[in-house]
């Protein structure tokens, strides 16, 4: 058997895993624009604050493509997919043929069009290139104004936070991280951030770009030395809908990660996925995400049939030292629990917990992910338990035991 | 694979493997160097108590592997069978923490990464630490 797989982060890792564990000896190549060993996009934002070399940005071992038997084709872009001679054709010229192939081509930044940026010099969030650019003319003491409140506008502006610069966040929503907090969870976040010198002007969006300063639509004029644009991504779609492969706000597949077209499976932040908190399609671009769908995908092309049929939106990270983690959807009964320095939000629904925010103290918080993704009825928990904080304590003994291994005999 | 389990009948509560763990884990060679250096070290094991009922809860070493599949740095990764985090590529983010369904890998704040059981292999005495300290044989090192 011969795989291509076209990206060489998360889901062609997983992609890789999938296939090895089923097929240790078919052909796999990795095709990728990017000239770099696999490296983990979310840790570009630690990068460039310092805190992690150039060594660990790598998010498998420098020996990972020798010991998977992975060829790799790096730095080169695939433009076509020939589906009628079953190749994958590079900018080169080059074809590679693919008995099964793997679209793993992940998402783009998305920059609205504004008034005056192409005449701006900017920068976008997204890869180990762009935060390299941003390192070398970064200089203490600069401005900087970054377009996007959302993760990775304030991961990149965590990430400058540590090189003595003063920034300010613009965002159109009338709050921070406004896809993964509520409003008081929000509100409390930008305190945080405020505290330790960010500056936010929420509610408003650029309206005009001069060299080194936005008008915004409110009427403040911000000046910066360094523009970060980082409203948003898109997925990169263009290989299958260009090959006639169905594409609606991403790639579509079906439960075992298979696009429409023959012998072609996508994975990660270039497919739309179905959360089951909300039961709705969407786009859910995480690394997590990413990765078993890769996996799920690889077993389907080896040849065993696999379904990935669990996923929800989640999320965790901290924002300079305030930890969040969030899961799942905020549409149902709340429960709220609230300090000067924590936030709890439990959100039920039909009697299940489909979702939660945990701000400040969000130890254990994978008890309630997979109480979501079990879809477990909260009738089998004790809900005093369940309210105070995740806890195996909250299950039943029997369920317990089968969840921790059993009676000791 | 021998793992670790617990006897929740048996457990009293008494958290000593908490102690015993983070000891073990401390680099130091001995408890109360481990405690009295001025950084308490963080145990991998926690202590569930309840109205009649205790259990120590730690990494399973599970089929679902949801830590290593989430990890964005590479961090966690399975070898010989158990789960390990390599603490120099931990940032600490805590999607680990996320998506472990038992709730078995713990914050080490003060070093900004993840600490988890991983069976003491490490510490070269046959039996986890829990293991050995447990007063009241409550916690087991078995195959099952």
């Amino acid at each position: 058997m011969n795989y291509v797989i076209i990206g060489n982060s998360a889901a062609a890792v997983g992609t890789i895993a999938g296939i090895r564990e089923i097929d240790s000896s078919g052909k796999i190549t990795v095709i990728s624009d990017e000239k770099y060993h696999t490296y983990s996009r979310p840790l570009i934002s630690y990068w460039l604050e310092g805190r992690i070399s150039d060594k660990n940005i790598y998010y498998r071992d420098p020996d990972f493509y020798e010991k998977n038997g992975v060829e790799t084709i790096l730095g080169k872009k695939a433009v076509k997919i020939d589906t009628a001679n079953k190749s994958v054709v590079l900018e080169d010229g080059l074809a590679v043929p693919y008995d099964k192939l793997m679209i793993a081509t992940g998402s783009k930044p998305f920059v609205p069009p504004m008034n005056g940026l192409d005449k701006t010099h900017y920068h976008t969030f997204m890869s180990y290139d762009s935060v390299k650019a941003i390192r070398s003319e970064l200089k203490s003491g600069m401005k900087v104004l970054i377009i996007g409140a959302g993760l990775i506008g304030l991961k990149a502006a965590e990430a400058l936070a540590a090189h003595n610069v003063q920034i300010t966040v613009v965002d159109m929503a009338d709050r921070v991280l406004p896809a993964v907090l509520d409003t008081r969870a929000a509100g409390k976040m930008q305190k945080h951030l405020e505290n330790q010198g960010l500056r936010f002007i929420l509610g408003t969006s650029a309206d005009e770009f001069t060299e080194h300063s936005a008008r915004l639509k409110n009427g403040v004029k911000v000046d910066f030395d360094m523009l970060i644009v980082a409203v948003g991504v898109r997925p990169n779609t263009e290989l299958v809908a260009d090959a006639g492969g169905t594409v609606e706000r991403g790639i579509i597949t079906d439960v075992t990660q298979k696009t429409s077209l023959d012998d072609i499976y996508a994975a990660g932040d270039c497919t739309v996925s179905h959360d089951i908190s909300s039961d709705s399609d969407k786009i859910l671009a995480l690394l997590p995400n990413a990765y078993l769908q890769g996996e799920v995908a690889g077993k389907n092309m080896a040849g065993r049939e696999t379904k990935y049929v669990n996923a929800i939106p989640m999320n965790a990270g901290g924002i300079l030292g305030l930890h969040i983690i969030s899961a799942g959807s905020y549409d149902g009964e709340e429960y709220v629990e609230e300090t000067e320095n924590t936030y709890k939000k439990l959100v039920i629904r039909d009697n299940k917990l489909v979702g939660y925010i945990l701000m400040g103290n969000v130890r254990r918080a994978g008890i309630y992910t997979g109480i979501i993704k079990e879809g477990l009825d909260l009738s089998e928990v004790d809900m005093d338990l369940l309210k105070e904080k995740p806890q195996m304590m909250m299950f039943g003994k029997k369920r317990r035991e089968e969840k921790l291994g059993g009676i000791v005999r | 694979m021998k793992k670790v389990y617990v006897n929740e009948d048996w457990c009293l509560g008494c958290h000593l493997c908490e102690f015993y763990c983070a000891a073990a884990n401390s680099g130091a060679p001995n408890m109360i160097k481990a405690f009295k250096s001025g950084k308490t070290p963080v145990p991998r094991i926690q202590v569930e108590e309840g109205s009649g009922v205790n259990f120590a809860v730690q990494c399973r070493h599970c089929d679902g592997k949801a830590c290593v599949k989430a990890c964005i740095s590479g961090a966690i990764s399975i070898v010989d069978g158990v789960v390990v985090c390599d603490e120099n590529r931990c940032v600490g983010c805590g999607t680990c923490v996320l998506s472990c369904p038992f709730g078995c890998i713990v914050f080490d704040e003060a070093n900004h990464r993840i600490q988890k059981c991983d069976l003491c292999v490490k510490n070269h005495d046959g039996e986890p630490a829990c293991v050995q300290g447990c007063p009241n044989r409550a916690i087991v090192f078995e195959e099952r």
